[in-house]
């Protein structure tokens, strides 16, 4: 009872203290909170064909998005994403033999927004012949301030099988029933977007990634230097870590022109504990062009350092406890040249077809390896001599985008 | 043995001031409502094209080390 009193009684206090303004400022607070709100994406469809050509790979296939409201408050996006895999890579002429296959992805996803927050949760399933992924997400998004702020923090989890096939005495690709590994990934991140100006948006994000099981490619092969023996070296499975954690950053400004036109500048920092570093810059420049036509065009410049474990030739077998060959591990920089137009239409007399798009965007990606050698002409120049390896590649996309 | 309490709800109210301040009512909105037009034209969204975005990011995370950080969940290989 005695803390009670004391307790009520200094509260009575502090309260006889604050001030007129500190009283109207905490009224309000309450007053304001419920009037502001968050605002769900728009209702649309996008049906996209995709096609990466470089390096004797050809990746295409289409994707189909859908998102619609089904209440005031309850969005729902469905999304299949389809790999159509043509590959005589590098890779695949030193350690395997050229292959086509499918990779599907099916995704459904729910946003609901109650007040000022909006609560996302999604699932992902991934298949192809030899790997199957399975991803859930969930993100809380809070608009605070005015609605100048929005936070959002996010989790997402993945478990991923992960089989190698070999190819049978007729022919015929399949699982390799003596190989099946596991791998998981957890993911957690945090987004904040700020309105700058009443011309210029803020926006960083930050990623925690953590994998755990097998992480390799089981197809790709380290080489090491064998005197005497063929062209010089030899082949070995590479050999990861099972743990990896990685650390992203970015921050993204864009900045409204005064002549209705968009600038966009975007810089990534990552590094892992496999001991890469890497730096994404990238500029985005949006025209519009009457009512009708947005023209978009960037570029995109991308360096990164080499894992610890990597090397394109290791001494001798065994040289150490990880060792790994794979090119996404070695030293290089990349740029790519972008270029997009947009075409914004309406069907006449279909009310539900009043605001269309038709796209079309090329990209052009240019790869310069620092440390990843062309290991298919070591009978030339000698294991370790080769030249650097280069990749040039089109990456082309057509799709249309119907909101209704 | 009366002043410690005084001095602990001191600081609770002022800590609970500091909380209302900073959540809610802290900084007054210093671009308005009607000044934030250029903000609904789709030419300023960050993703104005989800699918395209979303494809090129699949692109980018298979052939580089470097992942996260885009605003994007992916699934899958599809990297050989």
């Amino acid at each position: 009872m005695q803390l009670t009193r004391e307790a009520r009684c200094a509260h009575t206090r502090c309260e006889a203290r604050l001030s007129p303004f500190t009283r109207t400022l905490l009224a309000l607070c309450v007053i304001a909170a419920p009037a502001l709100g968050g605002v769900l994406p728009e209702d649309r469809a996008d049906v996209l064909w995709h096609s990466y050509n470089g390096g004797d790979i050809t990746i295409q296939g289409p994707s189909v998005l859908v998102r619609k409201k089904v209440s005031d408050n309850l969005s729902l996006s469905a999304n299949y994403y389809e790999d159509m895999i043509s590959s005589a890579s590098i890779d695949v002429k030193l350690s395997a033999s050229p292959y086509h296959e499918k990779r599907e992805q099916w995704s459904g996803g729910a946003d609901y927004l109650h007040g000022k927050s909006t609560y996302s949760a999604g699932f992902i399933t991934s298949k192809e012949p030899d790997y199957k992924a399975n991803t859930s997400y969930f993100a809380v998004s809070q608009d605070m301030f005015g609605d100048l702020t929005t936070i959002t923090l996010g989790y997402r989890r993945a478990w991923d099988r992960v089989f190698r096939d070999i190819k049978t005495p007729g022919g015929v690709l399949e699982n390799d029933p003596t190989f099946h590994q596991r791998a998981d990934h957890r993911g957690y991140s945090l987004s904040l977007t700020q309105i700058l100006t009443r011309n210029a948006i803020l926006g960083f994000n930050y990623e925690l990634l953590t994998d755990q099981g097998y992480l390799a490619n089981p197809y790709r092969k380290i080489r090491y230097l064998s005197p005497g023996q063929g062209a010089g070296f030899t082949l070995a499975d590479q050999v990861y870590p099972n743990t990896r954690t990685s650390h992203s950053a970015s921050v993204q400004l864009k900045y409204y022109l005064p002549y209705r036109a968009a600038l966009t500048g975007q810089y990534r920092f990552f590094r892992d504990t496999w001991g890469i570093r890497a730096h994404t810059l990238e500029l985005d420049y949006t025209h519009p062009v009457s009512k009708r036509w947005i023209f978009d065009t960037s570029l995109r410049y991308y360096r990164q350092g080499a894992a610890d474990f990597y090397s394109d030739l290791f001494p001798r077998a065994n040289y150490q406890n990880f060792m790994g060959r794979d090119r996404e591990l070695a030293a290089f920089h990349s740029y790519t040249l972008g270029a997009g137009a947009s075409y914004q239409f309406a069907v006449p007399g279909v009310r539900a077809l009043s605001r269309n798009s038709f796209n079309v965007r090329v990209d052009h990606l240019m790869v310069d390896y620092s440390d990843f050698r062309n290991a298919l002409l070591a009978g030339s120049y000698g294991p370790g001599n080769e030249p650097l390896y280069k990749l040039n590649a089109n990456i082309f996309q057509v799709f249309v985008s119907i909101w209704f | 043995m009366r002043v410690a309490p005084v001095k602990l709800m001191r600081a609770v109210t002022a800590a609970l001031l500091l909380a209302a301040l900073a959540g809610c009512a802290a900084p007054t909105p210093w671009v308005k409502p009607y000044e934030r037009e250029h903000f609904a034209d789709p030419i300023m969204s960050f993703n104005r094209d989800p699918v395209s975005s979303t494809y090129l990011q699949h692109v980018f995370e298979t052939r580089e080390g470097a992942r996260g950080a885009t605003g994007s969940v992916g699934g899958g290989c599809g990297c050989n």
